[in-house]
């Protein structure tokens, strides 16, 4: 139970953030409207992949450092996981996009990143599915994470500057940053963001215990009666 | 010590091309007929369609002339080479050739963009620069990226797919920094956006170099 602290945390700040996110007032703008409240719910998806990506990273350096095959298995349960969020903030994303600008797809730089992005890591998925030898696997799977993630970062701020975004807070558009009543929303964004976080961390967690589990069973020869 | 490797093993890349002659052909051809199914398709098109199909070429060149650096080498000779030169040298060296016969092909090809798709260059120079850009760019990720290819014993294919979401924004900060040569426009921010891809260039050489020691042992 002490250990898991941070799992009851999550539940909270998940509970708070629907509730709140759904009752809490909003501050009213132009063409945004009560849509405004996507913020508690696609924003997070893309710290947490983000987040769970740049793990991810760290485990891959670790395993290149150390060799031990337990780190691959952390690796890349965090990218699958990451890659669900991407999954699920493009989507949250694309919804809300389809009822503000109009049409769920219309070239705006940060869509794009992120279409770079996932398909780096589904690239990174095929990569892997392709080779049957674990050691083999691990290393050159990790090789490629390091140089994707390590690639990734700069092109997240190149891109961004080739084309015009349509992003709230983006050439000219108003955010929840420019006006003085955006205290209300963090009282919920900034909580939405650890609760987020914390529930894919958590996600991830489980999958890396379910995937030593097997890892351990394939590598067993002892016959149990 | 570190020059006279790296030109050996340069010099031994450009011996093995000469002797198989064939292959360097094959590629001339494939740039050739490239060019051409592209005429066929789009005729004379306008300055900015122009800009998109010459770097789209480009990307297809750099995969089928690049793919070669590593994959034509068998995992013997690898085991070889990994006796007698340091990681860093060997995949240096594969670069610097890659880079060179990727400018090559894509001279051939501006030319023949030129000859049969209309030629739109204000500043021909300045993109024969953006060219030479474009092919380091495009050769050292996929240097890089066809190491990887080699090793997981994968073919071509493996490297397109993991190659492209990464050039994606590369071409099209190539393309951007191009318009510039095709047609008069006022463009604010080109200086800092041709940093930028040297440094991203510069960024792929050094990953590689930190990197490839551990793709290669076994």
């Amino acid at each position: 139970m002490r250990r898991s602290w941070w799992k009851v945390v999550c539940i909270i700040l998940l509970f708070y953030t629907i509730i709140g996110g759904f009752l809490l007032p909003v501050p009213v703008r132009f063409i945004l409207n009560e849509t405004i409240r996507n913020l508690y719910f696609h924003v997070p998806m893309w710290f947490t992949m983000i987040l769970l990506f740049g793990i991810s990273f760290a485990y891959a350096l670790k395993y290149l450092r150390t060799g031990n095959l337990k780190y691959d298995i952390y690796s890349v349960e965090f990218t699958k996981v990451g890659v669900f969020f991407s999954i699920m903030g493009m989507v949250t994303g694309m919804e809300w996009a389809k009822y503000t600008w109009g049409e769920p797809w219309s070239n705006d730089p940060k869509q794009l990143a992120t279409a770079v992005c996932m398909l780096m890591y589904f690239a990174y998925l095929i990569l892997r599915g392709g080779l049957k030898d674990e050691e083999k696997r691990a290393k050159i799977s990790s090789v490629y994470n390091v140089f994707a993630f390590a690639l990734m970062i700069p092109l997240l701020f190149i891109l961004p500057r080739m084309v015009d975004s349509l992003h709230p807070g983006n050439g000219g558009n108003p955010g929840f940053n420019s006006y003085d009543l955006d205290s209300r929303m963090r009282m919920v964004f900034y909580p939405a963001v650890m609760g987020w976080f914390l529930l894919g961390y958590w996600m991830t967690t489980l999958r890396i215990r379910v995937s030593l589990i097997n890892h351990e069973r394939d590598n067993n020869f002892e016959i149990d009666a | 010590m570190f020059q006279g490797h790296l030109f050996s093993l340069i010099r031994k890349d450009i011996i093995i091309e000469w002797r198989q002659k064939h292959t360097l052909f094959g590629v001339l051809l494939y740039v050739g007929s490239t060019v051409f199914v592209v005429y066929m398709m789009s005729g004379q098109p306008e300055v900015k369609i122009w800009n998109a199909l010459f770097w789209i070429t480009q990307l297809f060149v750099a995969v089928n002339s690049v793919a070669k650096s590593f994959l034509q080498e068998s995992a013997e000779r690898f085991r070889y080479y990994f006796t007698i030169v340091k990681p860093a040298h060997f995949l240096a060296a594969k670069m610097i050739y890659s880079v060179v016969l990727l400018f090559i092909m894509s001279l051939v090809s501006l030319l023949l963009f030129n000859l049969m798709l209309g030629n739109p260059l204000v500043q021909t120079g300045l993109f024969v620069i953006i060219t030479m850009v474009g092919s380091i760019s495009l050769s050292v990720v996929f240097t890089f990226l066809s190491a990887i290819a080699a090793r997981a014993q994968q073919n071509a294919a493996l490297m397109a797919i993991l190659g492209f979401p990464i050039v994606t924004p590369i071409l099209m900060m190539l393309s951007n920094l191009a318009a510039k040569a095709i047609s008069p426009v006022y463009q604010p921010g080109w200086w800092t956006l041709a940093l930028a891809l040297l440094l991203l260039d510069l960024l792929v050489v050094v990953l590689g170099v930190i990197l490839f020691p551990f793709l290669w042992q076994e």
